[in-house]
């Protein structure tokens, strides 16, 4: 290596740098949310860090989280849209790969071929088939309605996910389950499921954050009404009808982020590997 | 799921010889689904219509959800093992793969068919029109101006958040601080977008001359005695200041995928390069580029998706306002601002046909590899 001290110190600088650019807004917004609406419109954030006068408080949280706004409701919905959301397309996918991988039939082929031209297509495309159908059968605005459509639009994903570990498994292993008298349901359950949690654990990351920072979904099939919305709608409608109340604005933001961002920095790995694995989601 | 083993295994000796008979089979193989519909319908209803406590509904739609689903494997299941060996498996796949297979269909396939029909009706879907929607969206000066901002996300998105996300990974390899710097540049990747656009309209943030700047862009020109600008209304360049917060977004992404890559040059080829007295620079255009190429293209696909239905950022920022529509929120708006369906079907048509080329490039891809 020939690299010179000086082209080290630009290298390093060059990094810190941009780290810090990526850095500051998200600080900015962290430091705001704890400010009062007074010294919020008075002085930048910044000014704190020179001149820690005061002005801090624990209110913006409070209110925001049981006040008026119900960010502490929607927190709640998010988890339980989030949840169910994760589980049942990995569930219904893991079936479906094992299918595709291990088992024989007629129409395998083409079956599979759609799995993998749905993978880009918009969600968009479906918006207004699926809203009209669940309007006819009263299911718009239910828990039930956006599992099912979070299912939909990930099922094409995670299928080829988990296709793609699953038929990579040792072919020796699911023989001698076969010759042991396991049914296909006894594999299944008993051998392939525990073998594949690494790519189980890494579609459910990229589902949870996907769902849990989903707006366009919970907009269309879960609406806007209080008892049912999820934290993304209600940061929107906020931003829509007080978007100067930077004091909610900005606790409500932590609030959102508080998951999902403790949720990447603990699985970080699991979260890279589902990430590369991902990254041609519809 | 160990419910099938108890049925079929541990049933006492005594049961299992009347149920052998053809009756009780018959009788076992119609009650077992009609009450696993029931209980499943049952299910349904409470989750459709619960007044509930919260956490109530939470666990019930795990238990229902998940429950439900592994339930409806262990019945078909266990019908199909009923079944004569050639009828068994001949029908058995189809127990594994029809529900994804049926949800497909339900939730992708049907609908994108009955929307490409919708965007040759009118707005009620009650009449064609032909290609009155599509002669719409490529005259309306705000769908034109939308289709002027999504090239001006796909290309800069794409190109900068590719771009950037490369340069960091080179770097971030060659200093001692990669960890942090990458977590720290990483970490956007897991907030909303919605999150993302309230952090940065704080950025953004603009007061009139004279009052205080809270917003850090203001706040810097105002101590260099500069006039506070007004970002976000000012067309053409506020769609490139809302772009930046999708490259602040994405650039990690793009960084941890390519630096996985950058990982795979052979060290042999970096040290021959330097042994023939090449420049950094040389070396990373002729050696480190070429091999990672594959991985800059899939990166840059991604990204490019993804900035062609853009909605949440534009959504939060300025709600389509001062000429920032892109199709997804005109889309939207078409959908529930004018309930003109044929419209609205139109535009998601064209995002649908805008990422065709896409799509057909992983069929060939999967062809070529084989099943």
């Amino acid at each position: 290596m020939k690299t010179s001290r000086t082209s080290l110190v630009l290298v390093n600088g060059t990094v810190i740098l941009l780290a810090a650019i990526w850095t500051i807004p998200t600080l900015g917004l962290f430091i705001t949310s704890f400010r009062t609406k007074a010294a919020i419109t008075e002085s930048g954030w910044w000014t704190v860090l020179t001149n820690p006068h005061g002005g801090f408080s624990l209110d913006n949280y409070q209110n925001v989280i049981f006040g008026g706004d119900g960010l502490g409701t929607a927190f709640l919905n998010t988890l339980a849209v989030t949840i169910p959301a994760v589980v049942i397309p990995i569930l219904i996918a893991a079936f479906a790969a094992y299918g595709f991988a291990w088992m024989s039939f007629p129409g395998k082929r083409i079956l599979f071929i759609t799995v993998v031209a749905l993978l880009v297509v918009p969600l968009q495309i479906s918006l207004i088939p699926i809203l009209k159908a669940y309007l006819a059968v009263n299911l718009n605005g239910t828990f039930l309605a956006i599992w099912l459509a979070h299912a939909g639009f990930g099922l094409a994903l995670a299928t080829y996910l988990l296709y793609n570990y699953i038929s990579q498994l040792p072919k020796d292993i699911l023989e001698s389950a076969y010759i042991d008298g396991a049914s296909h349901f006894q594999t299944f359950t008993r051998l392939i499921l525990p073998l594949s949690t690494p790519a189980l654990a890494s579609f459910a990351i990229f589902q949870f954050l996907w769902v849990w920072n989903d707006l366009l979904v919970a907009q269309t099939f879960l609406g806007t009404n209080k008892d049912v919305a999820v934290m993304t709608s209600r940061l929107l409608n906020i931003v829509g009808s007080r978007g100067q109340d930077w004091q909610l604005l900005t606790a409500g933001a932590f609030v959102s982020m508080l998951v999902p961002v403790a949720v990447f920095l603990a699985l970080q790995r699991f979260f890279v590997r589902g990430m590369m694995a991902g990254s041609v989601k519809g | 799921m160990a419910g099938a083993r108890l049925v079929t295994d541990d049933t006492p000796r005594g049961i299992v010889q009347v149920l052998a008979t053809g009756i009780g089979r018959v009788f076992i193989s119609l009650v077992v689904p009609i009450v696993a519909f029931l209980v499943l319908w049952a299910g349904f209803l409470f989750l459709r219509d619960a007044q509930a406590p919260k956490v109530v509904i939470v666990v019930v739609a795990i238990v229902w959800g998940v429950g439900g689903t592994a339930l409806l494997y262990v019945v078909s299941n266990w019908l199909v093992e009923k079944l004569p060996a050639t009828w068994r498996n001949r029908v058995l796949p189809f127990v594994f793969v029809g529900p994804a297979f049926a949800i497909l269909t339900f939730y992708l396939l049907v609908p994108a068919i009955l929307t490409i029909i919708n965007s040759f009706r009118d707005a009620t879907s009650s009449q064609w029109i032909g290609l009155d929607n599509y002669a719409y969206a490529f005259t309306n000066p705000d769908m034109l101006t939308a289709i002027r901002n999504n090239v001006l996300w796909l290309v800069l998105g794409t190109v900068f958040s590719t771009g950037l996300g490369l340069a960091i990974a080179v770097l971030a390899d060659r200093s001692k601080l990669d960890r942090v710097v990458k977590t720290l540049i990483f970490l956007p990747m897991a907030i909303s977008f919605v999150g993302a656009a309230i952090i940065w309209r704080f950025v953004f943030s603009y007061q009139p001359e004279g009052q205080p700047q809270i917003g850090l862009l203001n706040g810097i020109l105002s101590t260099f005695g500069i006039a506070p600008q007004s970002w976000l209304t000012v067309e053409p360049f506020n769609t490139l200041f809302i772009i930046i917060i999708l490259v602040w977004g994405q650039a990690g992404f793009a960084m941890v995928i390519l630096s996985a890559a950058l990982k795979g040059v052979p060290d042999e080829m970096l040290e021959a390069g330097r042994i023939d007295g090449a420049t950094e620079w040389q070396i990373f255009r002729r050696i480190i580029l070429p091999t990672v190429w594959p991985t800059v293209v899939t990166v840059a696909t991604t990204i490019a998706i993804l900035t062609l239905k853009i909605f949440d950022i534009v959504q939060t920022m300025t709600g389509g306002n001062f000429g920032t529509n892109v199709i997804a929120t005109l889309q939207y708006k078409q959908m529930f601002t004018f309930f003109d369906y044929g419209r609205g079907s139109a535009l998601a048509v064209i995002l649908l046909i805008a990422v065709t080329p896409v799509m057909w490039y992983n069929l060939r891809q999967f062809r070529s590899r084989g099943m």
